[in-house]
């Protein structure tokens, strides 16, 4: 107790400070001049609250952490039935949730569909820095970077060449890949901290360019009216254009704008749906191996032959792939983009997903991000608290479960031999 | 089989190798003894590619290997336990071996595995332990193993008695011993120069990146000078 006294009274002291200079008191300008005005009662007894609270916390820091030691902690893989049982249900259970999330947005309203499909889209940025970050330890800032290449990519080619978003989808993933690949050249020699400030550099980089080269981006108005996907040559608009038909003349029902977000969210769920299949395939390949074994020891990978260089190109380049494919739906959906969509801070949630899931781990990934962009929806209430709130969420996260919701488990490979 | 040439290696402007020349025939244990720092490590990450040699020639079974890139050279048919072993510590004892035969076909890891096994049963025992919880002489054996798992022709060891109990150090040599009954051609770096030499059927000497002697392992271990610096008198 004597101990935590003076560590106590210091903290209580920087948050008196920090509150006073941030809320306590104000600049207000009486005309020509600057006053600096004390703020209400109110407001000071908050102050003290947080103070007296800041102090207490501080002081009992040591009875509430054994405390915490006797709660019990939260485990929710042994909720989990146990694995034979698991291996058995998992086709149905694959199936189930593949038909829930089919049928679901025919129940719910319209702006839930929508944020559903916005998960979806992180979800799939999610699994793709997930290759590079968890499988392959590398870290990448920049990821956003990626996912511009292939919102542009679709812009672009619907705007000066007319392509379909079917078309421009795998040219968009290309294109990211072969950008994921350039950028992997010169960094494979870094690692860590380098390698992290190199690809936000990249990130930014590919940002400002966006937003300069006007002549083609439009700079920073972006590039509006990209087309939506269609249904086999069938448009969701009200009417359609030239040369093609829309959707509810097709099937001649009533028009309604739902059926166009439901089918957005259709086909995220179809794209999420691919790359979790093809990610789950490479992981039980070689390469997923190998790319294990490059973030576990470098020089044991060396010493076996193989080759770091390509392996952490790989790494970055099918990583940089997904999040194209993500950037072209996203261009899609959004019908409209500008830089303003591919900052920092995009790069950093997709990092907090993959991070706060549990490095590695796809199902980790997918709760993390669901977590990630529901939460502050529910949040929208609190307006201007809600980023306080996430960041909030996060230490707590970070203090509960460090690992990550669902720590990866990894596959376990067996020689089959007949 | 392995030949180098008047090979030098630098780490930057210091030099760690100087003009040394060496040979490793076919189906023998050659052991390289020498101090601290002498540059034993550094001879054998050289043959590997990693520092690249600076000057000289590094043949292997009659192929120049010293341009080659290290990924490459390591599948030439060599295989190298690095020092400090390097095992991947997350992954179960199966994995580490698997990962050795990465460039192999499955009959051929398989038929392997199997062999491994025989060598080294405490491998069997533990077989799905991680790694990074197995002791310092299972981890040593698994390096081992896990080398052996690309049926290497010529197997390069760096220091594998690092840190190890004379009971488990005998085994190892034991194994050792086995391997070039079996016909690999095996590269012994040791610090441990009275075990290492009696096993040896040639020796080498180093001294600050120079080779000073060299001889069958018998001679060695009855040279004056060599018992006087490495043999403790
Ligand atoms: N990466 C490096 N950069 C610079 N100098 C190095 C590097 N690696 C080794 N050296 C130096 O090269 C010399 C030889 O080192 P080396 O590791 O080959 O010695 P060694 O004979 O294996 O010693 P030990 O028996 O202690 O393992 C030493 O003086 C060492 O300091
Ligand atoms: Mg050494």
């Amino acid at each position: 107790m004597h101990r935590a006294i003076f560590p106590a009274l210091f903290a209580a002291g920087v948050t008196f400070l920090l509150t006073c200079l941030v809320v306590g008191i104000r600049l207000e300008q009486e005309g020509a001049s600057l006053t600096v005005v004390g703020a209400d009662a109110e407001t000071w007894g908050w102050i003290a609250f947080a103070v007296i609270g800041v102090f207490l916390v501080q002081l009992l820091q040591q009875p509430l952490q054994r405390l915490r030691q006797r709660l019990p902690t939260a485990d929710i893989t042994g909720l989990l039935p146990n694995e034979m049982l698991l291996h058995r249900l998992k086709p149905w259970l694959i199936a189930l949730v593949v038909s829930g999330l089919l049928v679901w947005p025919f129940m719910v309203s319209r702006g839930a569909v929508d944020l559903a499909t916005l998960t979806l889209i992180y979800v799939m940025l999610g699994l793709g820095l997930n290759i590079v970050v968890g499988f392959a330890g590398l870290l990448d800032l920049g990821y956003v970077a990626f996912y511009a290449v292939g919102a542009y990519t679709y812009a672009l080619l619907s705007e000066y060449y007319g392509l379909s978003f079917w078309m421009s989808l795998p040219l968009a993933g290309l294109l990211a890949a072969v950008f994921g690949c350039l950028l992997g050249f010169p960094v494979l020699r870094l690692r860590g901290d380098y390698l992290a400030i190199v690809t936000l550099g990249f990130g930014e980089i590919i940002r400002i360019l966006l937003n300069n080269w006007t002549s083609l981006t439009g700079g920073p108005n972006g590039i509006g009216g990209i087309d939506k996907p269609s249904l086999f040559g069938l448009e969701f608009s009200r009417r359609a254009s030239e040369g093609s038909q829309t959707f509810h003349e097709f099937f001649d029902i009533d028009y309604s704008s739902g059926h166009k977000v439901i089918f957005l969210y259709l086909v995220a769920v179809l794209l999420v749906l691919l790359t979790i299949y093809i990610i789950n395939r490479i992981q039980r390949m070689p390469l997923g191996r190998a790319w294990e074994a490059l973030r576990e020891d470098e020089i044991a990978c060396r010493s076996l032959g193989l080759n770091p260089t390509v392996i952490k190109l790989s790494a970055f380049t099918l990583g940089a792939s997904f999040a194209g494919f993500a950037g072209c739906f996203f261009a899609a959906r959004q019908g409209f983009i500008s830089p303003e969509s591919f900052t920092f801070i995009e790069s950093a949630i997709i990092l907090a997903i993959v991070v706060l899931g549990g490095m590695g781990s796809q199902m980790g990934v997918i709760c993390a991000a669901i977590a990630m962009t529901i939460l502050p929806e529910l949040a929208r209430e609190f307006q201007e608290y809600r980023m306080l709130m996430f960041g909030g969420v996060m230490v707590l996260m970070m203090l509960w479960r460090p690992q990550g919701l669902l720590p990866m488990k990894r596959p376990h490979l067996e020689l089959k031999t007949s | 089989m392995l030949k180098l040439d008047n090979v030098s290696t630098f780490y930057g402007k210091i030099q760690a190798l100087h003009h040394v020349s060496l040979e490793i025939n076919r189906g023998e244990i050659l052991t390289l003894i020498g101090a601290n720092g002498a540059g034993k490590t550094t001879l054998m990450m050289t043959i590997c590619g990693t520092p690249r040699a600076q000057s000289g020639h590094i043949v292997f079974d009659g192929r120049p290997i010293q341009q080659m890139k290290t990924s490459d050279i390591m599948r030439q048919g060599l295989a190298v336990v690095p020092e400090g072993r390097h095992i991947f510590s997350a992954m179960t004892v199966e994995e580490n071996l698997l990962m050795g035969s990465f460039f192999r076909s499955r009959n051929e890891a398989a038929a392997q595995l199997d062999h491994v096994l025989t060598l080294f049963p405490r491998l069997k025992e533990r077989f799905n332990q991680r790694g990074g919880t197995m002791s310092g002489g299972e981890q040593q054996m698994l390096a081992i193993g896990r080398a052996l798992m690309s049926q290497p022709r010529l197997l390069l060891l760096d220091e594998p008695s690092l840190g190890l109990a004379p009971l488990v150090i005998q085994q190892i040599f034991e194994i050792i011993e086995r391997l070039r009954e079996e016909g690999v051609t095996i590269f012994l770096v040791e610090q441990n120069a009275h075990q290492a030499l009696r096993i040896a059927d040639r020796g080498y000497v180093l001294e600050n990146g120079s080779i000073v002697m060299s001889g069958s392992g018998d001679a060695l271990l009855n040279d004056d000078n060599v018992r006087k610096a490495y043999l403790g008198g």
